[in-house]
């Protein structure tokens, strides 16, 4: 049993075009580590120095993570995982990008 | 180039100055591989705002699923500036994560006047791109001259 994590169009040149990987750890975090050890690139898209990326969605089953424990959020075997990235933009400046 | 079909066309119109002064956003879903924008999907504003737009988070999942399920992908991806021209701003460019998608601007600065355009947002690069509005897919199949009529006689 592994973790299924769902990775959008624009981040399939990190998995060889695939559209799902499988993954294991006991965290969010972990999981990034380990799909990082195998897509090298991946993590960097993902998160930065103050966690997950703003702009990047990543819902655990259904559930987006920021409203459970961010990279903190506890995962376990048979879980799915998917990112989507945000669709955002606008006439002015992002008022989170800083 | 972006074909789109006039009550399409319409709708984003309808849907921009229905949500004026605040921006308006929403996708244009076609079968993967098609390029035809078919199933228009307006979203909310979770942003609500006049200088910003980002779709809720669980409707962002919902609306990927259900296109998951269809095979579709977001062929259009528009959404409204309200004050200002139809053209991609930094923030859009910045945040343009759909490589293979038209992004559709529509500008609702003036009542009376209509800015709807195009661009292919490409690893930070905008690109304008023609757009051509056909009253529907459905009779818009590419002109065939005399010698090529199907089937032929």
């Amino acid at each position: 049993m592994s973790i299924e994590v769902r990775i959008p169009t624009i981040l399939r040149t990190y998995t060889a075009g695939e559209k799902a990987v499988e993954g294991s750890g006991a965290t969010l975090a972990e999981l990034i580590d380990d799909l990082e050890s195998r897509h090298g690139g991946l993590r960097d898209r993902l998160v930065d120095d103050r966690g997950l990326r703003r702009f990047v969605n990543v819902y655990l089953n259904d559930e987006d993570v920021r409203f459970l424990g961010g990279l903190e959020t506890p995962v376990t075997d048979g879980d799915h995982v998917t990112v989507l990235p945000a669709v955002a933009g606008g006439a002015g400046p992002s008022p989170h990008v800083g | 180039m972006l074909t789109i079909e006039m009550a399409t066309y319409d709708a984003i119109i309808a849907h921009a100055r229905r949500d004026h002064p605040d921006e308006a956003c929403g996708v244009i879903a076609g079968p993967a591989g098609s390029d035809r924008p078919q199933r228009f999907i307006p979203m909310l504003n979770a942003a609500r705002s006049p200088t910003f737009y980002e779709f809720d988070s669980a409707d962002l999942l919902a609306l990927y699923r259900a296109m998951d399920d269809r095979d579709e992908e977001p062929v259009v991806v528009y959404h409204s500036h309200t004050a200002t021209e139809a053209y991609p701003s930094r923030t859009d460019v910045a945040l343009a994560m759909e490589p293979s998608a038209h992004y559709v601007l529509v500008s609702t600065r003036s009542p009376g006047e209509v800015e709807f355009r195009s661009f292919r947002i490409v690893d930070g690069e905008v690109t304008e791109e023609e757009v051509e509005v056909v009253e529907s897919f459905l009779t818009a199949e590419p002109d065939l001259s005399p010698d090529e009529e199907f089937p032929p006689r």
